[in-house]
């Protein structure tokens, strides 16, 4: 097979992976694949392969695997592998299986004695190599077979192994935890080994340990701060320094344990006050990592028992995420903001700019994180420009995992702090229309429930009115093609029971819809079953209103096909359709009692209305009623029932038959409960419908669904309904009043002005949308609506100029300036997260004026950074990497606030990931590390070597990817 | 008549968060043209979903333009994604982790392979994957990092190394040569 190439594989191979290289599409490569799959199955099976070879074909296998196809025919030569003595092919073999097999493989049995002699081996190597496999392979079952052993190596002399060995054991610890519930204390014992890599490894195990129960590890709270502060204080080796941090990682995990020995906990947090006030004073903000630590700090703090000193300082790192160019920083100061906006809810109103800002970032991520956070601010005075928004978003994503999240979101704030019904049912149409199929159907229950009950009040108008309004829009939505399922089924209800409620809407207009929608959603059998019952009660109605009836001819079709109908739910609703079109005004009221759907129906499960006529009948000599258990032998009864089964099953195959019988219930069992009550009933029906009450009596039985029904599922929404909110604000129900009461208090305090609490409101609403608007638009926006705005537009065209001149130094200043006027805003009472009411604004207009602070801050860095570049080049250096590299350095010894390096630290990243020569991350290295520097030397040779190298071989890749030979640091 | 509608709706959420033991789910190198260079599964993942889990997120995250978030949430999970030149570093981690942490888990494994290749470029990662895969493995194991120092993953590699080399007849390829400048 040809010469050896550089890469240690044969040319086969080499062309192999040239060829899926410079494959152009999927399916050329899956061919590609699939020709090699072929190729190897061959050879693998020829006798007498030569070790080295069979090593090249596992590889390959690998590779073939990695690409998405199945080598699962070779599965067992890895396995065979495995056994060799030679450590190199053994590797070979062990990276194969672990990438392989998964941990239920049949084959994992054929190597766990391989692993065991492996373990003992003298060559710390091979005992590190089996380590990796049990991580990824032992099962509970196979965990027995090693235990001993991998207990053992805990002590053994090599740290790797030592490492390896804790991870096992918490990898046999996650898969079956009661295997090694006995050994837990070793976890703690290596804690204090000598290796910090091996304590590095062991937080894993004891996190996960913590996780599950605190209370049995508080007493190492001491310790974990102590390593915790010898970490930060730089004790252990350099070698764990990462980009100057002092091993950053173990200083994360240190910090997420503390945060869950420290939750709740006052007298555990107290001693780790210290440390971590430590940490976030030393964490170097113009690092990645050192944000990331910064991070975790805050995570930590907003997890244990408060410390004012400490969340002071976590509301500064979050400003800083907040204010920074990084997207990643923005992201996480979001996130951050959510945790800690429950222990200090007023730290969101410094950032509330920052926070539209990322509201209206073109980056999905951060938007969606923005939504989060806007949910776990949300309370009754800002739900409604929170929902609107949300709902705004909801409307133009696709992903359907999301979608749902987000829509049942904004019903779960609906419901919990809609500020009015009329709100509520309007949110919940707009969420319906658009995202009705991902939402739960209890939802539209709830709805439905609401418009029926109103206020639950006396005031019946408002409840009128509401109602009105809700079939006003109803009327107008439906026109709309391709509307959910569930809210068709919320319209034709709402319609049906409202529909000529107030006499707006005539019965045939109303019925004509009603058709219409039956007519354009005819595969939907539950649509229709809601449809024909909304008939039935608008006839009724009428009747009962002593109005003569005239059927359209549209309705007349529809009923007569579903007369005919397959399900024996729409026929059924269908025949009593009719039965009620013929008779009289009386009867019709007693069947259908106009907004009677909130009414209990009371049941009279004895059927003792039954006992005047059945004393009659047997009197007159017929057969008493015998209890169906005391009963043997067919009876009249049973064997009625087995037809009632039979013509059930006789329609097996619609699948839609088994849930239709449900929605039946309620219209068919309450006219029949309600006048039955009165003895007005026809004598079959009664009859049939005990029947159905015992056929039924495995489900839920008849009687108790058709009064739950009737009454709309009410259990547990109750709760949910934050009915104080409403409540509490005064039987006067206008849309305006209870934000308006709300907002009033904190106003009212603070205001100088003596605006109208209601325009004060609106122009609140108003500004928010405004201000969420791109800042361009601002300007002229807020131009006519108040002086304060104006003012802003005007501080927003002065400050270029005032500032464009200006030095680094008054930079400094007016920070410092717009930092204190950001404090001293912060004791101000109004709670309202959003709220950028004019009060707030005006009370400390001249120093605060919340776009001029932006946009100051804005120019602040485009300033500096054009400041930097110019010093830069004018000192003569020529390539953009050492550029970047003296401008961090600058910014570092400078003091300049930290804004500023994180800024540049951004620019930094991103021009390294846009693949300029930039270093990326190593703009620091360049600098501090010349030794590093000296390593890197020789880049250029190297790779000219590699690609002199490649194409000897003939893998030189075609135009379609120049990037290959690009160094990936570059 | 409430009751046989929720049958139609699952939870689409339950079934993600029942598996997530480890930090790490899966870690992922895929080229700009949306070629795979390197996968490791943490979690189970047969091998259809796998084919399906890369389509899916190499058309999430390789349209993304350079100045968003290093972060796309996938699935009820977050995949944290770093590009050097023109391969994207995925790896996929749980709603509330520190995805910083995460990325620079991601430079801590380049810087390691650039020291070990010396300047790496996507053609070593290539022709060397299994190699990739032994460093990976160094770094991180059952999805959970268990060697910070640089130092100590090169020291350790190198070892298997010069094990592996001596026993090889063959030298002088450009991996040894690598290998003892890195010594």
């Amino acid at each position: 097979m040809g010469s050896q190439g550089g890469f240690g594989q044969s040319k086969e191979f080499l062309d192999l992976i040239k060829s899926i290289g410079e494959a152009r599409s999927k399916a050329e490569e899956d061919r590609i694949v699939l020709h090699e799959i072929e190729t190897l199955k061959r050879r693998i099976t020829e006798p007498d392969i030569p070790k080295r070879k069979m090593k090249e074909y596992i590889i390959r296998l690998v590779y073939v695997e990695m690409l998405g196809h199945d080598a699962s025919f070779g599965y067992i030569h890895a396995v065979k592998m495995t056994h060799d003595d030679n450590i190199h092919l053994k590797r070979t073999g062990y990276l194969a299986v672990t990438l392989f097999l998964n941990e239920d493989h049949d084959l994992i049995i054929l190597i766990v004695n391989t692993i065991q002699k492996d373990l003992k081996s003298d060559n710390y190597l091979v005992v590190c190599a089996a380590l990796n496999v049990v991580c990824k392979l032992i099962n509970e079952e196979t965990i027995p077979a090693v235990l001993p052993q991998v207990v053992e190596l805990l002590g053994h002399q090599k740290e790797a192994v030592r490492k390896k060995a804790v991870m096992a054991l918490h990898r046999f610890y996650q898969r079956a935890p009661s295997s090694v519930n006995h050994l837990i204390s070793n976890f703690r014992k290596k804690l204090c080994d000598n290796d910090p890599g091996v304590m590095g490894a062991t937080l894993c195990p004891l996190y996960d340990l913590i996780t599950i129960d605190v209370n049995a590890y508080k007493d190492l709270v001491a310790s974990f701060a102590s390593i915790l502060k010898q970490v930060a204080e730089r004790r252990l080796p350099k070698s764990y320094d990462y980009h100057q941090m002092p091993a950053p990682f173990i200083q994360i995990k240190l910090l997420k344990i503390l945060a869950l020995l420290g939750s709740g906990d006052k007298k555990a947090s107290e001693q780790m006050y210290t440390i971590i006030g430590d940490i976030m004073r030393k964490c170097d903000s113009t690092s990645n990592i050192g944000n990331a630590v910064l991070y975790e700090c805050i995570c930590c703090i907003s997890s244990m028992h408060p410390n004012p000193k400490l969340l002071e300082s976590a509301a500064d790192a979050i400003a800083k995420f907040l204010k920074s160019d990084s997207h990643n920083l923005k992201y996480l100061g979001i996130d951050a903001l959510g945790r800690l906006i429950k222990l200090s809810p007023e730290i969101a109103e410094q950032h509330q700019l920052a926070v539209i800002d990322c509201l209206e970032d073109p980056d999905d991520t951060l938007k969606r994180k923005t939504f989060e956070l806007l949910y776990k601010m949300t309370k009754s005075s800002n739900v409604e420009v929170i929902v609107d928004r949300m709902i705004d978003y909801m409307i133009n994503i696709n992903d359907s995992h999301y979608k749902t999240e987000i829509a049942s979101r904004c019903v779960e704030l609906a419901e919990q702090f809609a500020p009015s019904n009329q709100w509520f049912i309007q949110t919940m149409n707009r969420v319906f229309e658009h995202a009705g199929d991902l939402v739960n159907p209890k939802v539209a229950h709830n709805l439905m429930r609401l418009i029926a009950e109103g206020f639950g009040e006396e005031d019946d108008t408002a409840d009128s009115q509401l109602r009105s309004s809700a079939v006003e829009s109803y009327l107008r939505i439906v026109v709309e093609p391709k509307l959910p399922s569930t809210f068709l089924q919320v319209i034709c209800w709402v319609l049906g029971e409202y529909g000529t409620a107030d006499g707006k809407y005539s019965a045939s207009y109303i019925t004509g819809k009603l058709c219409d929608v039956a007519e354009a959603y005819s595969t939907d059998d539950t649509v229709k079953a809601y449809a024909i019952s909304a008939l039935m009660k608008i006839y009724s109605f009428e009747i009962a209103a002593g109005r003569k009836v005239d059927v359209l001819p549209e309705c007349q079709s529809f009923i007569e096909e579903l007369l005919a109908s397959h399900s024996t739910d729409l026929q059924q609703r269908a025949y009593e359709l009719q039965a009620i079109l013929g008779l009289d005004a009386n009867v019709a009221t007693n069947i259908m009692p106009m907004d009677a759907s909130c009414e209990d129906i009371e049941i009279d499960r004895s059927l003792s209305f039954v006992n005047s006529y059945v004393q009659q009948s047997i009197e007159k000599g017929a057969q008493p009623y015998i209890p169906e258990s005391e009963r043997s032998g067919m009876t009249d009864v049973s064997s009625f029932r087995s037809q009632e089964l039979h013509e059930v099953s006789s329609h097996a195959l619609r699948f839609e038959a088994y849930e239709l019988p449900k929605p039946v219930m309620p219209s068919r069992v309450s006219p029949i409960e309600q006048s039955s009550s009165n003895e007005l009933v026809p004598a079959p029906e009664p009859s049939y419908h005990a029947e159905m009450h015992q056929v039924a009596s495995s489900v839920p039985s008849v009687s108790d669904t058709g009064s739950l029904e009737l009454k709309l599922k009410l259990d547990g929404v109750q709760r949910k309904w934050g009915r104080p909110t409403y409540s509490s604000a005064a039987p006067s129900t206008s849309n305006a009043d209870i934000p308006k009461i709300q907002n009033g208090a904190p106003q009212l305090d603070a205001v100088s002005s003596s605006s109208s609490k209601a325009v004060s409101y609106d122009s609140r609403r108003q500004q928010v949308e405004i201000s969420a608007e791109k800042q361009k638009l601002a300007a002229s926006l807020f131009g006519g609506t108040s002086k304060s705005h104006k003012r802003q537009s005007s501080g927003s065209q002065k400050v270029p100029k005032t500032n464009i001149p200006a030095a680094e130094k008054s930079h400094v200043a007016k920070n410092a300036t717009s930092d204190t006027a950001v404090l001293e805003r912060t004791p101000q009472p109004p709670p309202d997260l959003l709220d950028l009411d004019e009060s707030t604004v005006s009370s400390s207009a001249q120093s605060l004026d919340p776009f001029k602070q932006l946009e100051g801050l804005l120019d602040l860095n485009q300033d500096t950074s054009t400041l930097t570049t110019s010093d830069a080049s004018a000192s003569g250096a020529p390539d953009v990497m050492s550029l970047y590299g003296e401008t961090t350095l600058n910014v570092q010894s400078g003091g300049v606030p930290n804004l500023l390096p994180a800024g540049r630290d951004e620019a930094n990243l991103l021009s390294g990931l846009a693949g300029t020569p930039n270093r990326d991350g190593h703009g620091e290295n360049t600098v501090t590390n010349p030794t590093q520097q000296l390593n890197k030397g020789p880049n250029a040779k190297e790779s000219l070597e590699k690609d002199a190298l490649v194409r000897q071989l003939g893998v030189t890749p075609t135009g379609q990817n120049p990037n290959l030979f690009r160094d990936l640091l570059g | 008549m409430l009751i046989s509608f929720s049958l139609l709706f699952e939870d689409v959420g339950a079934s993600i968060t029942s598996s997530s033991i480890c930090q790490i789910h899966f870690v992922l190198l895929i080229s700009r043209q949306g070629k795979v260079r390197l996968t490791k599964w943490y979690s189970p993942y047969p091998q259809k979903e796998r084919t399906k889990v890369i389509r899916e997120l190499s058309g999430l995250i390789l349209p993304r333009g350079p100045k968003l978030c290093n972060f796309v949430e996938w699935r009820g999970f977050k995949v944290v994604y770093r590009r050097y030149a023109s391969l994207y570093f995925c790896m996929c981690i749980n709603q509330d982790d520190n995805e910083l942490e995460i990325l620079e888990i991601i430079h801590h494994y380049v810087e390691i392979l650039d020291r070990y290749f010396g300047s790496v470029c996507e053609l070593d990662l290539i022709f060397n994957f299994h190699k990739a895969y032994y460093i990976l493995d160094e770094l991180l194991i059952a999805g959970e990092l268990q060697e910070s120092s640089k130092k100590t993953v090169a020291r350790h590699i190198a070892a298997q190394d010069s094990l592996v080399e001596t026993a090889k007849e063959q030298a002088s390829s450009l991996s040894n040569i690598i290998a003892e400048a890195t010594k």
